[in-house]
């Protein structure tokens, strides 16, 4: 069983790596623009989030981890 | 990443109001909020650390007679080419006629500030982040500590992140000295973002929350029939523990001319019986002159908490009691418009860029089960349900170097 578990982890580690970006280096101009951002402005969003959170009995998962190409 | 250090002006003998709940139980979420969004928003794809900015911004909260507002100042600096530190200033003036503080108490005035520091390292394509957050007021202190790591996989498409955070209160209460409460919160995040086209991005975002402790509001009250055709008045009581599951969808789309729209729709449910809808569609437009144009429009509802009611039918009726407006049924309507302005360099020194922005969201509160206290003379159940409007406005300049 453990010998069958190593060798799927090894098979998606494998599969994983050899993934072929589907969205080439030289096809990601737009997703560097900065209104490719899901959070442009730290201070401005994080500020937002609070008056949202402070008036709403809903938490978590707000904000936007990612975005933009990452190119500078 | 926060700290409140009250400067308090008590007018009232008690201060029950919606900056107290919303700030309090808030606190802890606003400083690891904050972290998240610094700390773990990496960007998509090869992994690279943030990019070294200054803001200076102020911010304004207007409604519901409550008035809030203070600046907010983030610096972030890399040292060497792996290790980011940032730095956050931030304050709140408080001026608060709420509806709670109206129908038991009197005006108050305060002045919280909130101190943070935070770091993320990066090696390879996997970045770890550390932030700590203390928080402290006349009445309530809140220390946080905030760890990340996120991880750039599959072509440098995919973005994993994990995040886990712990806070520690201390709660206290103005007029009631025998009063000291602790209340413990850990937070559990996992994030993916996507890239799915050359033109789409998609985010992912669960969250999980645990709080343990005293987590009810020291001033508040609930209401209940006294048998003589009026109402008295009695504390809250909100049981000890609290977990939250939250679920958010994000996109955005890159529009065939230089413009991008992005949408979000989040879930949540609690222990406490309440759960929420969120949806948010938003089109972000900038022109050749350097400006950029935004504009939102986001819905929010929830149900009540199983223990919350306008209006008790006895004294203790239950072991646990709240009439907080926020664990009500209600819906929230907001409209946002933003117009940023970016300064190219013009031999600035050190400064590469700068941008100057106002943001303004007006939001629309509509109670359906949470009722108006200050109309008087009718029989207690009847009187109106409430509802409040909120302009809520940001003012800020950036320097990126």
């Amino acid at each position: 069983m453990k010998f069958l578990l190593s060798m799927l982890v090894m098979m998606f580690i494998l599969t994983g790596c050899s993934i072929k970006p589907w969205v080439e280096p030289y096809e990601r101009a737009n997703l560097a623009d900065p209104i490719m951002s899901f959070s442009r402005d730290p201070v401005s969003s994080a500020y937002i989030n609070h008056v949202f959170e402070a008036r709403e009995g809903a938490r978590g998962a707000e904000g936007g981890s990612g975005g933009g190409c990452g190119c500078n | 990443m926060a700290q409140r250090v009250a400067q308090v002006v008590v007018v009232a003998v008690t201060k029950p109001s919606l900056a107290k709940t919303n700030q309090q139980t808030g606190r802890f979420r606003w400083g690891l909020v904050f972290a998240g969004v610094l700390g773990i928003c990496v960007p998509l794809m090869a992994a690279v650390l943030p990019e070294n900015r200054a803001d200076i911004m102020y911010h304004a909260y207007s409604g519901g007679g409550l008035e809030v507002n203070g600046p907010s100042v983030l610096a972030r600096k890399s040292i060497g080419k792996s290790t980011s530190l940032w730095g956050n200033y931030y304050v709140d003036t408080i001026t608060s006629a709420t509806i709670d503080v109206v129908t038991s108490a009197s005006e108050y005035i305060e002045e919280r500030t909130e101190k943070s520091l935070g770091t993320d390292y990066l090696y390879d394509n996997t970045t770890l982040s550390l932030s700590y957050t203390n928080s402290v007021e006349n009445d309530f202190n809140a220390n946080a500590v905030n760890f990340g790591i996120s991880q750039v996989m599959f072509g440098d498409l995919t973005t994993v992140t994990l995040g886990y955070a712990k806070g520690w209160d201390v709660i206290t209460a103005t007029g009631r000295p025998s009063l000291r409460e602790e209340a413990d919160r850990q937070k559990y995040k996992l994030g993916l973002s996507q890239v799915i086209t050359k033109n789409l991005l998609m985010g992912l975002n669960f969250e999980t929350i645990t709080d343990e402790g005293f987590l009810n509001n020291p001033y508040r009250e609930v209401r209940y029939l006294d048998g003589n055709g009026g109402y008295a008045k009695e504390f809250e009581e909100y049981p000890k523990t609290r977990t939250s599951h939250a679920v958010a969808m994000r996109a955005l789309y890159y529009l065939p001319y230089r413009a991008a729209i992005r949408g979000e729709v989040r879930g949540y449910t609690d222990t406490w019986g309440i759960n929420g809808n969120m949806a948010e569609i938003g089109y972000i437009h900038p022109t050749k002159q350097g400006l950029t144009y935004e504009i939102s429009y986001r819905v929010y509802s929830q149900n009540n908490a199983d223990f919350y009611s306008d209006l008790f039918n006895r004294e203790a009726e239950f072991t646990y009691r709240a009439r907080d407006k926020e664990l009500s049924t209600y819906s929230t309507q907001t409209i946002g418009l933003g117009i940023s302005y970016e300064f190219k360099k013009y031999g600035w020194g050190f400064i590469d860029k700068g941008s100057a922005n106002i943001f303004y969201n007006r939001i629309q509160i509509d109670y359906e089960n949470f009722r108006d206290l200050r109309v008087e003379g009718v029989t207690p159940g009847t009187e109106p349900f409430y509802s409040l409007s909120a302009d809520v406005f940001r003012i800020f300049v950036s320097a990126w170097y």
